[in-house]
């Protein structure tokens, strides 16, 4: 990846001028990643085009698009998306809230660590879906038993990463808290959040990343509406292109709240001094 | 005024870090504390500041007991240490956190122009160099004003160029208050360019081997005879420092001569 864009960003600079060589680079790199998928796409639609292939089972390109366009008319799309969007939405923030907290006194504190985290990393090897059983007896088969599904999915990589951040935060730096009498709160506020911001987005995100695995599994164990009904139905239905135009809605809602939520950060995060800096600050400045 | 009463740390774990520890330093006096690596010194230096607690003795500033970081003493560490999230300007204004902003920050400037780098004011800890980031250090120390200024090997990772220039500075930075200075260093030159006392420590357990007054006028040249003449006293009570070092048993084998030796 990095060699590809070095290449890129290197070799127009022999012919073209300055200006036009950062427009192409600018374009050109994300563009490159979009090439694999879309010479594949192509290549199969051509396949089905040409009669080689029926395409009943691996629908081409053209017949996704269809049912995606026929599900958004409909309004069906969006029912199932926002279902499962509030899903995720619920048990997400759930699970976020209960792991922030737990993992902070987790790190902060010996004493609750000791007592605390060998159930909690007893737990965290449990299988998620071994909970649904007892999750529906508890809870019912409606909405809350779905959402406690993502809540504890949410939880573990987040209190893991909270953890961790509280515990690795450098000893150094507080003491210069310490030397200015930071109080207790302002020690949390001015050092350890910001010490451990870093850290804590990347377990949101991949906090977020199990969110959206456990929505299908909740949706798949009894819902009338979301996207992983619509994944059943379309099994059920025999109707592929239901199936994938699901799955790409996952792709595109995944990377879209991944992305909301590295966006929301970033302001946050500019002082980093990360080993891709340099390149990323180029990118910036042209 | 300073008071360092008969001070002592033993560390949880049972070693003796520093014992029976008394000095004094006078308002307006710069005074380094000189002697081998584990020879107690940054001890003394952290319970001065009120980081760490002495176990033994008491520390004193201007009839207060000292217990815990105080405001009125300010300190720069071995390394910068500042923080990375904050701005060059936000990190020189950390320590004025009960003040209007509009008067911290105007306070910062000051100092970050003082140490020479006020261009830098907007950029990120990360693109300073050592010798910058460590003087924005010095400037964070210095612009709360403080009466004590402790400093633990301040210039110890810094090239030797860098080194000469910051002990310089540092001098012309200290002449604007002149808090009462304490010097933690290995550097024997950075001791005596420095101070009006060095006071060499040994080790097991940590404590003042001997005190020596360096009375060359400043500003001092580092080729002039008095500072070639002062150097080999503080060379000398060194090597004496360390020789019993070497060989400690005989100092075990002859207890009454060993304790003659260290006081």
């Amino acid at each position: 990846m990095t060699v590809v864009s070095m290449e890129a960003a290197v070799e127009p600079a022999k012919t073209q001028t300055p200006a036009r060589k950062r427009s192409l680079a600018r374009f050109a790199r994300p563009m490159l990643g979009l090439l694999v998928p879309v010479v594949l796409a192509a290549g199969w639609e051509l396949v089905v085009q040409l009669g080689w292939s029926t395409g009943r089972l691996v629908p081409p390109p053209s017949r996704i698009y269809a049912e995606f366009a026929e599900l958004a008319r409909s309004g069906e799309l969006l029912r199932h998306v926002t279902a499962t969007l509030l899903r995720v939405a619920a048990g997400f923030a759930a699970g976020t809230v209960v792991a922030t907290v737990l993992g902070a006194i987790a790190g902060y504190s010996t004493m609750v660590r000791r007592l605390i985290d060998p159930s909690l990393q007893g737990l965290r090897a449990v299988p998620s879906i071994a909970w649904i059983p007892l999750f529906i007896l508890w809870l019912g088969i409606f909405e809350t038993s779905k959402v406690a599904l993502i809540a504890v999915g949410v939880f573990f990589p987040i209190y893991l990463g909270v953890m961790g951040a509280v515990l690795s935060v450098d000893r150094k730096i507080v003491e210069v808290g310490r030397a200015f009498r930071l109080s207790g709160p302002a020690m949390v506020r001015r050092i350890l959040l910001p010490a451990v911001l870093p850290a804590y987005v990347i377990a949101l995100r991949s906090g977020l990343g199990l969110g959206w695995m456990f929505v299908i599994a909740a949706e798949f164990m009894g819902a009338s509406e979301g996207l992983g009904y619509l994944l059943i139905d379309g099994q059920q239905l025999g109707k592929p292109a239901e199936i994938v135009a699901a799955i790409l809605a996952f792709a595109v809602l995944g990377k879209i709240t991944d992305w909301m939520i590295a966006l929301a950060a970033a302001p946050f995060l500019r002082w980093e001094d990360r080993f891709t800096r340099q390149e990323e600050t180029a990118d910036v400045e042209r | 005024m300073l008071n360092v009463e008969n001070v002592g740390k033993t560390y949880p774990n049972g070693v003796r870090a520093l014992e029976g520890t008394s000095f004094t330093v006078e308002p307006g006096e710069i005074v380094a504390v000189i002697g081998g690596s584990g020879c107690g010194k940054s001890t003394l230096l952290r319970a001065i500041s009120g980081l760490d607690r002495p176990t033994r003795g008491r520390i004193v500033l201007d009839g207060e007991p000292i217990t815990a970081p105080h405001e009125k003493i300010g300190i720069v560490f071995q390394e910068p240490r500042l923080l990375p999230w904050l701005t060059v300007a936000d990190n020189v204004a950390f320590g004025l956190t009960d003040r209007p902003m509009s008067r911290r920050r105007h306070r910062a400037a000051g100092a970050l122009s003082r140490v020479g780098l006020a261009e830098k004011a907007q950029v990120w800890p990360r693109e300073l160099s050592g010798g910058q980031a460590q003087r924005v250090a010095i400037a964070r120390a210095l612009v709360p004003q403080p009466e004590v200024l402790l400093l633990d090997e301040p210039f110890s990772a810094l090239d030797a160029f860098t080194r000469v220039d910051l002990q310089d500075h540092l001098l012309d930075l200290w002449t604007d208050l002149r808090p009462m200075t304490i010097l933690v260093t290995h550097d024997v030159d950075e001791a005596i360019v420095l101070a009006d006392r060095i006071m060499v420590m040994r080790s097991r357990p940590g404590h003042i081997f001997e005190e020596i007054r360096a009375d060359i006028p400043r500003p001092r040249d580092r080729h002039s005879a008095a500072f070639d003449h002062v150097k080999s006293r503080v060379l000398m009570a060194l090597d004496r420092s360390l020789a019993g070092e070497r060989v400690p048993e005989i100092a075990a084998e002859h207890p009454g001569t060993g304790a003659a030796m260290w006081w």
